[in-house]
């Protein structure tokens, strides 16, 4: 079956002829005809546009086109809603965008029609990216392939359902907070967060700007190399990405990893980690040490303190970027008397519960006589968090944790209380907060039911070559991201 | 300012966000909760700590001050809910 193969095993069947980019199109969209009434991943796609971009990529491959310039040709790539492809609806799960119709490409999109990619659908996710499980969509949640009792996880979770469904060969998502690990590892898959600054936001909805990247789930640790390649580097139009040398991140995999140093910190060994979880990520570092690689105990002392952090930082930025949303230029308009009461009666009835939750925290830790005390003193203990990392980084190469304390939670569990949602992001915030890039591998099941766990591999800011190199060496030698879902 | 007295009403209305009376009430006692877990901060002493606004190793990025493409006026009133002769269209602001 085409929609189950990796990028680099359909590119070599393209290249090879022995398929064609409309026989795995149409593979991907017979998927989704048959799983996704089940799992919700997508919230839309136009079959005939992307069997339309198929029959392209065919035409170029019959001309003769280059795999090596154009390293996803015919390859079916769907994206969370919350990226803009000229043309397409984008509605970042929420009501409030309307029938808002994206007037240009974002940056990764346009690099990713330039590889070759058809970019087909678009992806269920928590309204603005705000949550741990979907249940904050505004339109519906999505499931967990793996058990469909189950939250995907979120807030990238029909990213991470497609890819572990096989409805799309790769994806893309977005990290605020672990949006993109966190629901890589429920689900099975891989997922990266690069670096901030290593790719580019522009055309990204932003949430909270010095906080989010955008990054690929896919099925194996080459898959996410190949993507992070063509979506990484400079770009004039974020003023945030950084003029860093992108690397054929692909060409780095495979190496012997013997003597590469991997940090263990004592901290992220907290009460509410699931045993089943620990045995599976300290079985992942005896892996590891079996391939050659040195593991050491490390401290990140101000671990506890980077929620905290993150929930007045991301809040904070999200509440004057989503200033946007007010029914003048986009989207939903409430009419009221005057712009002022027309603003509140739109963002009242526009934004969901979370949204709002978000958005009135921010202003209020900006608001005028709690600046200091709040959103100033995160900005210093975000300072102490970074510098935890870049000591840590003095003597490892990667740190080690669990992507998250357990495995996917019940649809339900906790959309009640949202500080125990917040809490399910404790082992992936202080990688935002600190601007270093981290992935999540799967590294085994719980027993019953089974459900996929995955292992966080952290890197140096700009080292995303050294744990694709790790990921990959682990991945291979164990072969967890084989497991496929008893689908519906 | 102690969380218990964070007050709702006065935070959403500099958001512009209308409430409703029973999203007042679960929001009041749900961001309280959260400031109450936020208060943790206060552990630490950082007066002698610089803020990080962000992670990027730069400063100052400019670029060359030129004429650029943009969207023509039609593909940028596009998504407007309410247009008229090339505007947007908003409610009266002055008498």
């Amino acid at each position: 079956m085409l929609n189950q193969l990796t990028i680099s095993e359909l590119t070599g069947k393209l290249a090879k002829r022995e398929c064609s980019a409309r026989e795995a199109m149409q593979a991907c969209l017979d998927q989704i005809q048959r799983v996704d009434r089940r799992i919700k991943a997508f919230l839309g796609y136009d079959a005939a546009d992307a069997l339309a971009q198929a029959k392209a990529a065919d035409k170029a491959i019959a001309d003769g086109a280059d795999f090596k310039q154009r390293p996803l040709l015919g390859v079916p790539v769907a994206v969370k809603d919350v990226l803009c492809v000229k043309g397409h609806p984008c509605n970042c799960g929420s009501k409030i965008l309307g029938k808002f119709v994206s007037p240009y490409d974002a940056t990764v999109i346009e690099r990713l029609k330039a590889a070759g990619a058809i970019i087909f659908g678009r992806l269920n996710m928590d309204e603005f990216a705000m949550g741990s499980s979907t249940e904050n969509s505004a339109f519906f949640t999505t499931l967990n392939p793996w058990d469909t009792a189950r939250i995907p996880g979120g807030s990238s979770g029909g990213s991470a359902a497609a890819v572990a469904a096989d409805e799309a060969i790769a994806t893309l998502g977005s990290d605020t907070g672990g949006s993109i690990r966190q629901p890589a590892a429920l689900c099975g898959v891989v997922g990266l967060k690069p670096t901030y600054g290593r790719v580019s936001r522009y055309g990204l909805v932003a949430f909270a700007s010095s906080l989010d990247q955008i990054g690929p789930f896919s099925k194996d640790v080459r898959d996410a190399a190949v993507i992070m390649s063509v979506i990484s580097g400079l770009d004039p139009r974020d003023s945030t990405s950084v003029p860093e040398a992108v690397p054929d991140y692909a060409d780095a995999l495979g190496g012997n990893i013997k003597g590469l140093k991997l940090g263990l910190p004592k901290e992220y060994m907290i009460g509410g980690l699931d045993p089943e979880v620990k045995a599976a990520v300290d079985a992942a570092v005896r892996q590891l040490q079996k391939l050659g690689a040195e593991a050491r105990e490390i401290s990140l002392p101000h671990t506890d303190y980077a929620a905290a952090t993150y929930y007045i930082i991301a809040p904070a930025e999200a509440s004057a970027n989503l200033a946007r949303f007010d029914g003048i230029r986009y989207g939903l308009r409430v009419d009221g008397a005057d712009p002022v009461e027309l603003y509140g009666k739109t963002r009242g009835a526009g934004f969901g519960a979370e949204v709002k939750r978000r958005i009135i925290l921010g202003t209020y830790v900006l608001s005028s006589g709690y600046y200091d005390a709040y959103y100033l003193r995160a900005q210093k203990v975000r300072t102490l968090i970074r510098q935890d990392f870049l000591k840590a980084f003095e003597q490892v190469d990667s740190i080690v944790t669990p992507t998250t304390p357990t495995a996917a939670f019940k649809v339900g569990e906790k959309s009640d209380d949202p500080l125990q949602m917040y809490l399910s992001d404790v082992f992936t915030v202080a990688a935002n907060v600190a601007g270093i890039c981290g992935i999540s591998v799967p590294c085994g099941f719980t027993q019953s039911p089974k459900l996929p766990i995955g292992l966080q591999l952290l890197g140096k800011p700009f080292g995303e070559a050294t744990i694709l190199k790790l990921a990959h060496a682990y991945e291979q030698s164990t072969g967890w991201h084989r497991e496929k879902p008893p689908l519906p | 300012m102690s969380a218990m007295e964070f007050d709702v009403r006065y935070a959403a209305r500099l958001a512009h966000i209308e409430l409703t009376c029973a999203e007042e009430q679960k929001l009041s006692a749900q961001l309280a909760n959260i400031l109450g877990y936020v208060e943790k901060l206060k552990e630490l002493e950082v007066s002698q700590v610089e803020p990080t606004a962000h992670a990027v190793p730069m400063i100052n990025v400019t670029r060359p001050d030129e004429v650029r493409f943009g969207l023509t006026n039609d593909e940028a009133l596009r998504n407007a809910p309410a247009r008229a002769g090339g505007l947007f269209l908003v409610p009266k602001i002055v008498e």
